[in-house]
């Protein structure tokens, strides 16, 4: 069971669209929009707000993502309200990048302190700086080349990401003199590594060789890319 | 003489009058300087608390105070909702299960509702917001506080009144207003504003 994921927002499409780009990246996880008012107006509407929460809690808590202002103030009355409110955490995070961060963390596995995190953490470039030399010194390394059509934007990043969720390794990805951390979908997105480039990747770890052949493997399938 | 379940009630009704004739007001205010929502929004968290109350009416002042707060919570749909709600839930807190209301419980209200609205909005005085019509109101009525009902309502609706005329030339520090900066600054505040009525409002009935 993963962690369940709440998107409150002044708008219901907005809520909704943002729905449907996390759960692309992120296919098994609870994630409810909860946008505007009951009659489609804009606003945040605090019923709607706690039935969400309820919902998305399929055992492993909820993390509770919010656009402005009232939207937080309901989020967390909305929370205040439940029976159990120890196991739902309104995350003080950008509302888009902390909502697709915590989305790809929620599918691997992570708790909801992690999922938080990723969330609260997700501001885009600024994990660069954070990830540089993560991976052991002795640590393995191969070179590839992208060969799939869009290289690691959003939906190889994910697969990349998530791929590697399971495997007990430190991957970092180096495109000339960026760094990211491979398990993180924005910052290797953020690398902007297109089709053609050549990605150093190095793992350390106790399976940090497993690690780099899932690399290759994804790499050489075009991420699964049709042809 | 203190304050019935049936004298809380008066005064919300009163409140939601108000609140009705001022609808078109605070949307303008707040569409200078922010979504132009909170006329609207208030009205219609009013008008459902007014239906609330029509359908039964609590049997102490807390029970009426809470009742308004869960309504508002619900219905309002901005800022206002969950601000004003937990003014209201907190005020009920404070006053427990008291059949009749005082002077001194009142201004516990008062003052415990200032204390809600700052944890919820992180609002302090001079960020143009609510907080800056309410503490001084709260100020006030702890300074009346010897006196009655009445003249603890005046005194925080006067005080209200004069905070909330005193945001037009503040800049903004939370709220949507915050987004324009400087340019906040020579407009109303509309949750000022809508404060200073909710306040002049019980201190009417209270009279």
């Amino acid at each position: 069971m993963t962690v369940g994921l709440v998107l409150v927002s002044h708008s219901e499409k907005l809520a909704e669209g943002l729905a449907e780009v996390a759960a692309q990246m992120a296919p098994d996880v609870t994630i409810l929009p909860a946008g505007g008012l009951p009659g489609g107006g804009i606003g945040t509407d605090y019923d709607t707000v706690v039935d969400a929460v309820r919902r998305a809690d399929t055992g492993s808590g909820v993390v509770v993502l919010y656009d402005l202002g009232s939207a937080q103030m309901t989020a967390e009355l909305a929370v205040e309200s439940l029976a159990e409110p120890g196991s739902v955490t309104v995350a003080d995070a950008p509302l888009v990048e902390g909502a697709v961060a915590a989305a790809v963390a929620a599918q691997g596995g992570a708790d909801r302190a992690a999922v938080l995190d990723a969330a609260v953490s997700a501001t885009g470039p600024a994990e660069l700086a954070d990830t540089t030399s993560a991976a052991e010194p002795d640590a393995d390394s191969v070179e590839l080349t992208l060969t799939n059509e869009v290289g690691l934007h959003a939906r190889p990043a994910a697969v990349l990401a998530r791929s590697l969720a399971p495997i007990e390794a430190d991957v970092i990805v180096r495109l000339g003199e960026q760094e990211a951390d491979a398990h993180s979908v924005l910052a290797l997105m953020a690398l902007g590594a297109r089709k053609g480039d050549r990605i150093e990747v190095r793992a350390g770890g106790a399976q940090a060789g497993e690690a780099l052949r899932v690399v290759q493997e994804l790499v050489q399938d075009n991420f699964g890319e049709p042809a | 003489m203190g304050c019935t379940p049936e004298g809380v009630a008066k005064a919300v009704r009163a409140a939601a009058d108000v609140v009705a004739e001022h609808r078109a007001e605070l949307v303008e205010l707040d569409r200078a300087i922010g979504d132009g929502d909170h006329g609207e929004n208030l009205n219609r968290g009013f008008q459902a608390v007014v239906a609330a109350l029509d359908a039964g009416l609590p049997d102490t002042p807390g029970g009426v105070l809470k009742l308004v707060a869960t309504t508002l919570i619900a219905k309002v749909g901005g800022a206002a909702g969950p601000l004003y709600g937990t003014a209201f839930l907190r005020a009920s807190t404070v006053v427990s299960n008291e059949p009749e209301l005082g002077a001194a419980q009142i201004v516990a209200a008062l003052r415990a509702g200032l204390e809600g609205v700052q944890a919820r909005g992180k609002a302090v005085e001079g960020d143009k917001t609510m907080v800056d019509a309410l503490l001084p109101a709260v100020d006030a009525a702890g300074q009346a506080g010897a006196g009655d009902v009445a003249s603890v309502l005046s005194a925080a609706a006067e005080a209200a009144a004069t905070g909330a005329d005193a945001t037009v030339d503040l800049v903004a520090h939370k709220g949507r207003a915050s987004y324009l900066g400087e340019r906040s600054a020579g407009h109303l505040d509309p949750g000022a504003r809508s404060t200073a009525l909710l306040l002049g409002a019980f201190a009417e009935a209270a009279r």
